[in-house]
């Protein structure tokens, strides 16, 4: 993995300046090194990871497991593929086990995850079943933890 | 009452640390960035924490064998066996400690009689002398050279060497300069060692942060593991500063002796620490590679700033400290720190706190994030710019 990669998955601050800083390379440098990261895949993009409680009091998620069924030419690609698209789909991950997809939605209220799963999800030729699961409370996302740890707070700021 | 009356003339001579002067300062300023820690930044990984809380929901609350539990002494017996290339009977040649600094203690007053002397290479850790004058021992200092990165200096032991040394001393990697020891350098040092019929105590806390080249443990070396001492911990590698839990690995004969000291003074190390312990040997070598690596990307990023803003820095081979040279600028390394501080809020230790040969030096930690290495590095830049004007003025004037 590029040293960039690296230091991008650890710095909470992702500016060029900064990061040219950090890796002894020039600003264009970098530029043109996180392009390159963009155009062969590697890099899909950054989104800011913010705690469930600062978000819209409404907005609610669910975990929902999906059966479809596969087809002769591309198995489960192309409906996995289909069902990504929906702006609501935050995830899309095909399954081994009691079921084939495992779906995670977002939406501003319950009422508007009930209505893309009874209206849109499953009313898509091929897809046989779906049992929703809503999500109360998170602990981790991401690799954090939501709640703060006590840690080094007593660490004294000088020792031997 | 009159205190000099009362305690031992020969802690009345200890110098006071450096480090407890410079601490009293650093704590009135909450907001400074600290590079003067000298421990690791991570957290103990959760598996460990996890393992010693499980021990106290299951009651284990007791003392244990006063050598440490002994599934804690196999554990340790098989990691120095495949790491440090030396293998020991975890019945009888292992004692748990209380931290390296409980082991470094205890071995120094199993060995000492009144007077005998102690070879250590300096700058070191801030313990070593005092360690071996409360042993009644004389301490004899070699310098280690910033020209050679503060690396192992066989023939500047040799020279050192008197009637009445008994003991090498050795810390490589060591804290504060990084500097490390390699295979032909500790080849000749063994053989000295052999020559002069010395003990060796080899204090290799820092082995696991080694950044370039394999880490050699001193005993591993042809007829060394029946004179040496190896001490090791959990701190440093493992992060686990506050378990307080290290180990010694000597012949039966010198751990026997260390045990009849450790069983009066402190009966054995905390079983919760000793179970933390286990598990981090057992499951725990994973995330010890990853925090290395962190600490190898950060000592590669600071050691280029230092020498980009004109400190002259060798890149430390092992440890988490960079320890760049401050002479150049007409201060004291003390007159640095505190400067440094004052101006610019970043706290780093003056190297004279790890004995005379440290003079000259600052020692800066790279155990902390990024965002604050870059920030810190950003401001002691600042600092020695205004320090390169003012010396220009004062050449003008």
């Amino acid at each position: 993995m590029s040293n960039l990669l690296d230091i991008l998955q650890e710095t909470t601050d992702p500016d060029p300046s900064k990061l040219a800083n950090i890796l002894g390379l020039s600003e264009e440098e970098v530029r043109a090194q996180v392009q390159e990261l963009r155009s062969d895949g590697s890099l899909l993009g950054w989104v800011p990871l913010i705690h469930p409680s600062r978000k819209e009091s409404d907005e609610v998620r669910a975990v929902i497991e999906v059966k479809i069924s596969p087809e002769r030419e591309g198995g489960f690609d192309r409906l996995a593929q289909r069902i990504s698209k929906f702006d609501e789909v935050e995830a899309c991950h095909l399954m081994s086990g009691a079921y084939d997809l495992l779906v995670i939605v977002q939406g501003k209220n319950l009422h508007a995850v009930a209505t893309f799963v009874s209206e849109r999800l499953s009313t898509i030729e091929g897809v046989l079943s779906t049992a929703t699961h809503f999500l109360l409370r998170s602990y981790k996302e991401h690799g954090h933890l939501l709640s703060k740890e006590g840690g080094n707070s007593e660490m004294p700021p000088v020792s031997a | 009452m009159n205190a000099d009356d009362y305690i031992a003339d020969h802690v009345k001579s200890l110098p006071r640390s450096g480090i407890r002067d410079f601490f009293a300062i650093v704590s009135e300023m909450p907001q400074a960035i600290s590079l003067g820690i000298g421990e690791p930044d991570f957290i103990t990984p959760w598996k460990i924490r996890e393992a010693s809380i499980f021990a106290l929901e299951k009651g284990k609350t007791s003392y244990t064998d006063n050598r440490g539990l002994l599934s804690l002494r196999r554990e340790i017996s098989t990691y120095v066996a495949s790491f440090f290339g030396a293998e020991y009977d975890p019945q009888s040649e292992i004692l748990v400690t209380v931290g390296v600094s409980e082991a470094i203690d205890v071995a120094l007053r199993a060995l000492l009689n009144p007077g005998d002397k102690v070879l250590y290479h300096e700058p070191c850790y801030v313990s070593y002398a005092p360690s071996v004058t409360l042993a009644h021992g004389q301490a004899i200092p070699v310098g280690t050279s910033p020209e050679d990165a503060f690396s192992l200096d066989p023939e500047a032991f040799e020279k050192a060497w008197q009637p009445g040394c008994k003991i090498l001393l050795l810390n490589f990697p060591t804290n504060p300069t990084g500097g490390t020891a390699d295979r032909t350098k500790l080849e000749r040092l063994a053989k000295f060692a052999v020559e002069k019929d010395l003990i060796v105590i080899s204090d290799e806390i820092y082995a696991e942060l080694t950044y370039e080249g394999e880490h050699v443990g001193i005993a591993s070396l042809p007829g060394m593991q029946e004179r040496t001492i190896l001490l090791h911990g959990f701190s440093k590698g493992f992060a686990m500063t506050g378990f307080r839990v290290g180990f010694a690995c000597g012949p039966d004969w010198l751990i026997d002796a260390m045990m009849k000291i450790h069983q009066y003074c402190m009966m054995c190390a905390p079983i919760l620490s000793q179970e933390a312990a286990t598990e981090a040997l057992r499951n725990g070598t994973e995330q010890v590679v990853k925090m290395r690596e962190q600490y190898h990307k950060r000592r590669d990023f600071l050691v280029r700033r230092f020498n980009e803003m004109g400190l002259a820095c060798h890149s430390p081979r092992g440890s988490f400290y960079a320890f760049p040279r401050v002479r150049d600028f007409g201060l004291s390394e003390i007159d640095f720190c505190h400067r440094l501080l004052r101006e610019q809020e970043v706290a780093v230790v003056p190297g004279s706190a790890f004995g005379a040969h440290g003079q000259g030096h600052v020692r800066a930690s790279f155990s902390t994030s990024y965002e604050k290495l870059v920030e810190a590095a950003d401001r002691i830049e600042r600092f020695v710019k205004n320090l390169s004007v003012e010396s220009i003025e004062e050449a003008v004037v």
